[in-house]
């Protein structure tokens, strides 16, 4: 079984990128708490925005690469375009599980809700539930081609709901921080809360890579097992 | 009349034709959006909520939820004795049939509307007024745009096992924008506001149409062809 061999080995490699992430994640860690200064108006709670902001921005390429992908999967039928798109809805499915808890953590004492209909919170929210309904309809479809092509298409229209519910929620006034990094003009952090953001932008990106290379791995196997199973 | 056109107007006129056949379908719907008003009504605290501050939204969750009911129709009818491989075999270009049943959607769903603005009009105690035609042309607007996300959604929610479930999960987040600015037009307009203060929201709504209905024919294709 050569196959099964590709497959172990695409786990394997998956499996080294995520431990090598998590032990970014701890150093991340060790930076946020010792190397940066502590906020002078939010104090320790600023701290989780070094996870916050990391794994908002996994889960938005995450998604936003399920959208590319699934477009150039109608196109050029590729399965392993449409085992790429699944690996990495799932993976972003999480992370933008860890963005929507972190986020009250830190909005219940600097904000004193837990929650509020502010445009981003939303827009975030909406595109949770996005890709757990196409989570959902891929686990519901027994046809390998079907599920990918069905696949494709919600995640195609996902992307362009996307500027939409953008739009439409902006207009209510937001509370949500604006942006510090991504401005026109120059950052607006102390040189160490930068360097620390930068540090845990760059871990969060490897574990995303990890965790979908793992992903694509098993997604890969499952299908031969599949392959098999039909043959026998 | 160009053939594409005639074509999706055979297959909207097939879809009416056995729609009022039987009417129960489009009777249970116009009778579960009267409920759905009903049931608002005792949801709300007369003392502390006037209807007519909660009218707009009541009057789109229910656009809303009947549109939901109604699209789950469109191609569990087609399941049925294998229709839609008929209709695969006859020679229409998948543009056409998408348009035809998109058409037909929007008939059904627009009876369900229409039936229940007068009934919102009446348990709500709500004076349109001037306000009816740009209600309308909110309503239009605003319900072109989610039926045509419905109509693609519900060809694939059928081959799923609990289609009932499937299709809200799906177009929920795909409502919330066409929700959001009908909801905030329609309270405009019951509020006697200038047209230049929902310009914003009427363009948001046609942009959505536009994009929402090409693409959805477009992947039309990919839905119904192996």
């Amino acid at each position: 079984m050569t196959a099964g061999a590709a497959a172990r080995s695409i786990v394997r490699r998956g499996m080294f990128l995520t431990a090598a992430a998590l032990l970014g994640l701890a150093a991340v860690y060790l930076l946020a708490l010792q190397y940066t200064p502590v906020e002078a108006r939010q104090g320790l709670a600023q701290k989780i925005f070094y996870l916050h902001v990391p794994s908002a921005w996994s889960a938005l390429l995450a998604f936003s690469l399920v959208g590319i992908v699934s477009g150039l999967y109608l196109w050029l039928h590729d399965p392993r375009l449409d085992r790429f798109a699944a690996s990495s809805a799932e993976v972003g499915v999480a992370f933008s599980a860890v963005m929507l808890t972190t986020g009250p953590i830190w909005a219940k004492p600097i904000w004193g809700t837990w929650w509020t209909w502010d445009a981003r919170l939303t827009l975030t929210l909406f595109l949770f539930f996005l890709f757990v309904g196409y989570l959902a309809l891929r686990a519901a479809l027994q046809d390998p081609a079907e599920r990918a092509r069905f696949s494709a298409v919600v995640g195609i229209l996902g992307l362009l709901l996307v500027p939409f519910i953008h739009l439409s929620v902006y207009l209510f006034r937001t509370l949500h921080p604006q942006p510090i990094v991504l401005k026109p003009s120059a950052p607006s952090l102390p040189p160490e809360m930068l360097r620390t953001l930068l540090v845990s932008t760059l871990v969060f990106t490897l574990l995303y890579v990890g965790l979908v290379t793992m992903r694509y791995g098993l997604a890969l196997a499952e299908e031969e097992r599949e392959e098999a199973g039909d043959a026998a | 009349m160009p053939e594409s056109v005639r074509l999706a107007l055979v297959v909207a006129a097939k879809d009416i034709r056995a729609e009022l056949r039987s009417r129960t379908a489009l009777l249970s719907a116009v009778v579960f959006a009267a409920l759905v008003l009903v049931v608002f009504n005792f949801a709300r605290d007369p003392t502390a909520l006037s209807a007519t501050d909660l009218a707009p939204s009541v009057l789109w969750v229910t656009f809303a939820l009947a549109a939901m009911l109604a699209l789950n129709r469109a191609f569990t009818v087609e399941r049925e004795n294998g229709a839609l491989d008929g209709l695969l075999l006859a020679p229409i270009p998948r543009e056409a049939l998408f348009a035809g049943k998109l058409l037909a959607n929007l008939a059904f769903v627009g009876t369900v509307e229409a039936v229940t603005l007068p009934l919102f009009v009446l348990f709500f105690n709500v004076d349109l007024g001037a306000a009816l035609p740009g209600i309308v042309a909110v309503t239009v607007l605003a319900t072109v745009g989610f039926v045509a996300v419905g109509t693609i959604f519900s060809a694939m929610a059928v081959r799923t096992r609990f289609a009932e479930l499937m299709l809200p999960v799906l177009l929920l987040p795909f409502m919330v924008p066409p929700l959001i600015g009908a909801v905030q037009a329609t309270s405009r307009l019951l509020a006697g506001r200038p047209l230049s203060e929902m310009l914003g929201w009427l363009r948001l709504l046609a942009l959505y149409d536009l994009v929402f209905v090409t693409l959805c024919t477009l992947a039309f294709s990919a839905v119904v062809d192996e």
